[in-house]
C-alpha cells in the first residue's frame, strides 16, 4: 500500500468513531444526543436510521439523568460511537447508580388494554430502545454503567 | 406558553408551537394542556405538525393529558411528523389514540 492511500485509510477510521460527553442535565442531554446524531449524520448514516439512533440514544440518555445520577449532583455523560459500513455500536457511560440488579431487564410492552384512567404514562424507553436496535449490552464496572447500542446500517453508509 | 387554541366546528384545536416535547418540556406541557383543556369541547385535536421529536416522557404527557379530559371528553393527535408517528406506533399508543396525517384529514372527521 502507498503511504498515500495508508494516510487516507487512516483518516477514514479516525472519522468513522468519536466521543462525546456532555453534563447529565436534561437539558444538556438535549444538546448533546443533538450533537452526537448530527455527526452521525455528516458521516452518511441513512436517515430512517438517524431517526432511529435519536430516539433510542435519547431515552438511553434520559434514563442516566433521571435515574443513575437521581440522587447526587449530575455527572457526566461519555458518549462513544464506532460505525462501520455494517453496524453502527453507541456507548454511553456514566458514572451513577447502576441499572437495578447490575442488569438489563427484559421489557415488554406497556399494557394498554386497561381502562383510560388506568393508561401508563411512563416504562416506554426500555421498549423503544429494545424495538429500535439489533443488540444491548450492559456492564458495571468500577463504579461505572456502560451500555452499548448496535443499530444495524447496512451497506449504504460510509 | 407552549400551546395555543382555537374553537371550530370539529372540536377545539390546540397547537404544539414548540418542536420538540421531551424531558425538558413533559411537565410544561402536561401543565400547559390542563390550562388549554379546563373546559371546553368534548373533542380535542392536538395538532403536532410543528413537533418534529418526541420522548417517551412526552408520550407519557400526552397520554396525561388524554386522561386529565376524563372520560367524557376525546383526544385526538394530528400532523404526526415520522419520528413522532414512529413513536406512537412502535409503543402502539396508535391503538389507544386516533392519529391523523395532517390537521385538515382530523377536522374532515366531524366528532368520531
Amino acid at each position: 500500500m502507498d503511504l498515500k492511500a495508508h494516510s487516507a485509510q487512516i483518516e477514514n477510521s479516525m472519522v468513522n468513531s468519536f466521543a462525546y460527553s456532555f453534563q447529565a442535565t436534561e437539558l444538556d442531554a438535549r444538546g448533546g444526543v443533538g450533537t452526537v446524531v448530527e455527526r452521525l449524520r455528516r458521516m452518511g448514516l441513512p436517515a430512517a436510521r438517524v431517526d432511529d439512533v435519536q430516539i433510542a440514544l435519547s431515552e438511553a440518555v434520559n434514563n442516566v439523568v433521571e435515574h443513575a445520577y437521581a440522587d447526587t449532583t449530575p455527572g457526566d455523560v461519555d458518549i462513544g460511537c464506532n460505525l462501520d459500513t455494517e453496524q453502527l455500536w453507541i456507548s454511553i457511560r456514566d458514572a451513577g447508580l447502576p441499572l437495578p440488579n447490575e442488569a438489563l431487564a427484559t421489557r415488554k410492552p406497556a399494557d394498554l388494554t386497561g381502562p383510560r384512567e388506568d393508561l401508563p404514562e411512563g416504562g416506554f424507553g426500555w421498549f423503544l430502545i429494545r424495538e429500535l436496535t439489533s443488540a444491548v449490552t450492559y456492564e458495571r464496572d468500577n463504579g461505572t454503567n456502560r451500555l452499548s447500542l448496535c443499530f444495524e446500517v447496512g451497506n449504504s453508509c460510509v | 406558553m407552549s400551546l395555543t387554541s382555537t374553537m371550530t366546528d370539529s372540536g377545539q384545536i390546540v397547537t404544539v408551537n414548540v418542536e420538540r416535547i421531551d424531558a425538558a418540556m413533559a411537565i410544561q406541557f402536561k401543565e400547559d394542556m390542563r390550562s388549554e383543556t379546563e373546559s371546553g369541547a368534548s373533542r380535542v385535536i392536538l395538532d403536532l405538525s410543528e413537533v418534529k421529536f418526541i420522548d417517551s416522557s412526552g408520550l407519557g404527557a400526552i397520554v396525561a393529558a388524554m386522561k386529565q379530559l376524563g372520560s367524557s371528553r376525546k383526544l385526538d393527535l394530528a400532523g404526526l411528523s415520522p419520528m413522532v408517528d414512529k413513536v406512537f406506533r412502535l409503543t402502539r399508543m396508535d391503538t389507544v389514540f386516533d392519529l391523523y396525517a395532517s390537521l385538515n384529514d382530523a377536522t374532515a372527521v366531524n366528532n368520531t
